[in-house]
């Protein structure tokens, strides 16, 4: 992009406010590259953070986590980080606190769990629930 | 161009609906996505017909709403092909939402709008509040007087949307019933001649080129809002001149001439009525009749392009007119009807400054006659003699009951 959008006067827009998601044209196997090797395009949303958005927060226990990928899949803003089928963590510029993870989280206790925002993530760990006993 | 053609004669005998289902036959429409309502379900049962016997290469979707049927349309067309759907009255009130996202998406899509007046009450006729109804929506919309009018009018509709430099979708109106199911003489193009003026359809930024991705329907708040709507109202205004060169393109191949504001009789005319619509066609008679038996010298304006509204040939052709009657076939909601807006507004800037008038007519089929016309003719010959309006500006005329007007200037 020639100038960024918002220096842009009306006759220098893509008609219909059309985003590329890339820089360029895609003549490469894009499939074969993590997403912090792809050139995204500046109008991507991957680079503008909606983290504020979000009024709790998922933080992610590796201790109990078994690496089922349920989160990773049902994440509706592909907000779970993963690696080689290995969970790495929560991006929280784009974690919209929905939820859904934890729900499908099959763990006894839970690896997601909801916490306020301004809770860390040593406080969050060190407050996490005990396996559940039968009957409980 | 399709596989299997349809061998057409000269002369066909179609009504304003078939003449819609043939020019989407000939434009080699990729997707038409539907949902049948009176008077427009013929427009896509005849197409459907085609598509079932083998003379439409395209896909025919059946949705459940008007509003799927608009959302497919402009998702197909994001994909990349060229797209289509009819509607009428309700069904236009619930695709409504998914107009504005058509035009401001920029994805070129053609209606075939059978015009129909929206309840309540319920009512399956002719008027024009449906086409009213779509004035803001940043659709081109233009208007065919009669079946031939409705194929011409369809048929250069895709080539219109499709243009570069214009990338919008458009409406080709027509009256229901009185044209949608009136069965005239149609002269058609042959299915190659059509095919290859509308031409091949060019993609633009279409979601299925994997090799650039690309978001459409994208969101933008107050840093950028502006300058897009900015740069969809300069194509639609450039339309214009691009809707006359088609017009002009036309004419080598059919004949037939088109202007983005018809006039009749306008050339020595002291009094003129402004009108859409079949009502054109009636008037053209009353004014001969009433020249001939009384001398009457009146003229008509009809607007063939609605939006982008032409502003400049309206003013243009009333300039030698003492007396306008603005006649709108809408009920118009607590105010002057859409054209007495948009003549008034067309004159007010000009030399000419003849009496206007506003007359409501027509709602929900009621028909207008050549008897009511030519009274219509008498009052505006009596106004510009009298130079003063005889009445209130705005009148409901053809309703039964206590004579009903509103609205008076002083001095007027």
């Amino acid at each position: 992009m020639s100038k960024p959008i918002n220096e842009m006067g009306w006759d220098e827009l893509v008609p219909g406010a059309a985003l590329y998601t890339f820089q360029g044209d895609i003549d490469y196997n894009i499939a074969d590259m993590q997403p912090e090797e792809r050139l995204y395009s500046e109008t991507s949303s991957k680079a503008m953070s909606v983290g504020d958005w979000r009024v709790i927060k998922p933080v992610w226990n590796s201790e109990t986590c078994i690496d089922c990928q349920n989160c990773w899949i049902f994440c509706p803003d592909t907000s779970i980080i993963a690696r080689n089928k290995e969970m790495k963590g929560v991006d929280y510029d784009h974690c919209k606190g929905c939820g859904l993870c934890v729900s499908v989280c099959p763990t006894n206790p839970k690896s997601l769990l909801m916490f306020e925002e301004y809770e860390t993530t040593e406080d969050a760990l060190a407050k996490w629930p005990e396996k559940k006993k039968k009957g409980e | 161009m399709n596989k299997r053609v349809l061998e057409l004669k000269d002369v066909e005998v179609w009504d304003g609906n078939m003449s819609n289902s043939n020019a989407f036959r000939q434009a080699d429409v990729d997707v038409v996505a539907a949902y049948p309502i009176t008077p427009s379900t013929a427009t896509i049962e005849n197409y459907a017909t085609f598509h079932a016997n083998g003379y439409v290469d395209g896909e025919v979707i059946m949705v459940e709403s008007e509003h799927a049927a608009m959302s497919a349309c402009i998702g197909a067309g994001a994909a990349g092909g060229r797209v289509g759907t009819a509607t009428s009255s309700q069904g236009l009130a619930l695709m409504i939402e998914t107009l504005y996202q058509a035009s401001g998406m920029r994805i070129p899509v053609v209606l075939c709008l059978v015009n129909r007046a929206l309840a309540s009450p319920l009512n399956v006729n002719g008027d024009h509040s449906d086409l009213y109804l779509t004035r803001d929506s940043g659709w081109i919309s233009i208007d065919a007087f009669n079946s031939q009018e409705a194929y011409d009018m369809t048929l250069m509709a895709f080539k219109i949307s499709e243009h570069k430099d214009i990338r919008l979708p458009v409406i080709s109106n027509q009256d229901g019933f009185i044209t949608s199911h009136t069965a005239q003489n149609v002269r058609p193009l042959k299915d190659e001649v059509a095919s290859k003026f509308v031409g091949e359809y060019v993609q633009v930024n279409a979601l299925l080129n994997f090799d650039k991705p690309v978001t459409h329907g994208v969101q933008t708040e107050q840093d950028w809002h502006f300058e897009h709507k900015a740069k969809q109202h300069a194509a639609l205004m450039g339309s214009k001149k691009i809707i006359q060169d088609v017009f002009a393109e036309f004419k080598e191949l059919s004949g037939r001439e088109y202007k983005v504001v018809e006039q009749y009789k306008m050339d020595d005319a002291e009094v003129a009525i402004v009108c859409l619509g079949s009502t054109f066609e009636t008037a053209m008679l009353a004014v001969d009749q009433i020249r001939k038996e009384e001398g009457i010298k009146v003229g008509i304006v009809a607007p063939r392009l609605f939006r982008p509204f032409p502003l400049e040939e309206a003013a243009a052709a009333l300039q030698n007119v003492k007396a306008v009657a603005c006649m709108d076939r809408s009920a118009p909601g607590g105010t002057v009807g859409a054209l007495y807006n948009e003549i008034s507004g067309a004159l007010i800037n000009t030399p000419a400054r003849p009496l206007v008038t506003n007359l409501i007519y027509g709602l929900g089929g009621r028909d207008m006659t050549i008897v009511a016309l030519k009274d219509i003719f008498r009052t505006l010959d009596k106004d510009a003699k009298a130079g003063k309006i005889s009445g209130n500006i705005q009148t409901l005329v053809g309703v039964r009951g206590p004579a009903l007007s509103y609205y008076n200037v002083e001095g007027k």
